[in-house]
């Protein structure tokens, strides 16, 4: 064995990798890079959730029933734990092809289309592929340099494809996507619960309260009540009916992305061929379906070319780590084809709040990733 | 002399990299993973259609159970979702157990058919799930192959004629 020379500290692959995505915890976290919007949800959450837990549970729980605070507990760190799985996990998303296969990947588009003379827009990269007797159409992304599953897309925020792309959440801090989808399902619906719930014992605790001391005392003697309706009136209207389409979805198995777009509705009547023409079917595959491990192998270890003696740490095959190739600002506008179509991403579940925070430690991951600079490109999200 | 058959390590050492070959997914059956079957022309003369064949026909069958929806994969969401997922820190999903068996597979099937040929098959997770690649090496020592890629010279096949 040759000898091991001190090394410089351990990069990982998460350092490395292109999109604009935030890692946290040495890359067991993955968010997007805004984060303002996921901190109010938070916030709000927290907050209702500790002045109902501080006021009007004391109250409701020796009055009517000490199992009220106990089941909004429930709700509560069921909601946490499934908004923390959807903002800190990795939605699916598609590592960028390595310089190789994208090289493979031109050659073979070339032969199919020719070569297009310097300067001419060349025309989009499209495969047709039949599913299920339908004619479903891939896009090649210029980004990522790779022919889109059925179902992915890119987007333009993260600056990643996505497969089962449904929308870039700012709520939630993250893309949702195929390996996210039942966390981010299961939050809204247990948020529209939890604010239900809040929402109706905060009018309970009023009107038994003040049938013993008066409305306006009442509201004097908690003033955080008046604060957690109101919330809880403006998010129910808002959760409660982004459930009810997420619910729609589900059931007949589409994504907000297809749905915006009409992929499958409208003139063409083109139908889903992912759906399995059973409301049940649907969301049992949605929800409960098995989950694939992601592939970006974000806490893998980057092999340092410079650092000598490195024998047989080969973590895979050949080729596993390339430096980046740099790729300039605009490459995504390389013959201009931009992958942009004006999808706008649904902004999803608005806070309700809630206490506690459960850290939400990511499943194992594995396999190294692509390691491209890539260009940032602000936008929206894409398809 | 050049040896004749390839150990995985000594393709690695003493072989170089001629070219690469990328076998695609499959879309006909929706977005579940399954690669194509077709025989890359570039494999013609350095393994037999069959094995090859045979090799993605398992890949396939692995990520089909993989992907199975049934009563057990069912099972595993609703158990995951009561314990609002923190089963996860300590089971592995039947999805990751099967990856396990497929690199298994991969392994050994490089170590006795590809390798002894100068090809090392690339795990598809490695590729984000996108590619098999596959590596075609040519012998350091076989003499004046190019680096065309397709057409290696007869001298270079390593094991090419016993193992056939």
């Amino acid at each position: 064995m040759s000898v091991m020379v001190a090394r410089k500290k351990v990069v990982r692959k998460w350092e490395k990798l292109p999109g604009r995505n935030t890692f946290c915890c040495d890359g067991r976290i993955m968010m997007a890079r805004q984060k303002g919007i996921f901190y109010l949800t938070l916030f709000l959450i927290l907050g209702t959730c500790a002045l109902f837990f501080a006021f009007e549970c004391r109250y409701l729980a020796v009055q009517l029933s000490p199992a009220i605070p106990v089941f909004a507990a429930v709700l509560f760190l069921f909601a946490m734990a499934t908004l923390l799985r959807t903002s800190f996990s990795d939605p699916g998303v598609i590592p960028r092809a390595l310089p190789d296969e994208a090289a493979f990947i031109e050659m073979e588009i070339e032969a199919t289309n020719g070569t297009v003379p310097q300067g001419q827009r060349p025309p989009p990269r499209i495969k047709n592929f039949q599913i299920n007797n339908q004619i479903v159409k891939l896009k090649y992304c210029y980004t990522c340099k790779i022919f889109r599953p059925p179902r992915a897309s890119h987007c333009s925020i993260c600056d990643n494809c996505v497969e089962r792309f449904d929308h870039h959440c700012p709520w939630v801090g993250n893309c949702v996507g195929k390996r996210n989808y039942r966390y981010f399902y299961l939050f809204i619906l247990s948020l529209s619960l939890l604010t239900i719930y809040i929402f109706t014992f905060n009018i309970v605790y009023v009107a038994l309260k003040s049938l013993k001391i008066g409305f306006l005392n009442t509201l004097k003697e908690t003033p955080g009540t008046v604060l957690e309706v109101l919330i809880c009136f403006f998010t129910l209207w808002s959760v409660v009916g982004l459930t009810g389409f997420h619910t729609f979805l589900v059931a007949l198995n589409q994504t907000t992305n297809e749905d915006i777009k009409g992929s499958w509705t409208g003139k063409n009547r083109v139908q889903n061929p992912y759906s399995h023409g059973n409301i049940v079917k649907n969301c049992c595959e949605v929800l409960c379906g098995p989950l694939p491990p992601s592939v970006l192998d974000r806490r893998g270890i980057l092999q340092q070319e410079e650092s000598t003696a490195q024998e047989g740490s080969c973590l895979r095959g050949p080729g596993t780590q390339e430096p980046p190739a740099t790729q300039g600002p605009g490459q995504a506008q390389e013959g201009g084809m931009k992958q942009q179509d004006g999808s706008i991403p649904l902004p999803s579940a608005v806070p309700a709040p809630s206490v506690a925070d459960t850290e939400k430690p990511e499943e194992k991951q594995r396999t190294p990733g692509e390691l491209p600079v890539p260009p940032p490109d602000a936008g929206r999200a894409e398809h | 002399l050049c040896p004749q058959v390839h150990s995985l390590q000594e393709l690695r050492r003493s072989a170089s990299l001629a070219t690469k070959v990328f076998v695609q997914r499959d879309y006909s059956d929706g977005t579940t993973c399954q690669f194509q079957t077709k025989f890359p022309p570039e494999l013609e003369s350095r393994i037999e259609r069959q094995l090859f064949e045979e090799t993605v026909k398992t890949l396939n069958g692995f990520y089909a159970e993989a992907e199975k929806i049934g009563g057990s994969s069912y099972l595993e969401g609703c158990l995951a979702c009561a314990t609002a997922y923190f089963i996860f820190l300590c089971m592995e999903t039947h999805y990751e157990k099967v990856l396990k068996k497929i690199s298994k597979y991969i392994q050994d099937q490089n170590e006795k058919i590809y390798a002894p040929r100068g090809l090392l098959l690339t795990d598809p997770l490695e590729r984000g799930m996108r590619v098999i690649e596959i590596s075609i090496y040519e012998d350091r020592c076989s003499s004046g192959s190019s680096s065309s890629g397709s057409s290696s010279s007869s001298s270079g096949g390593g094991g090419g004629a016993g193992g056939r």
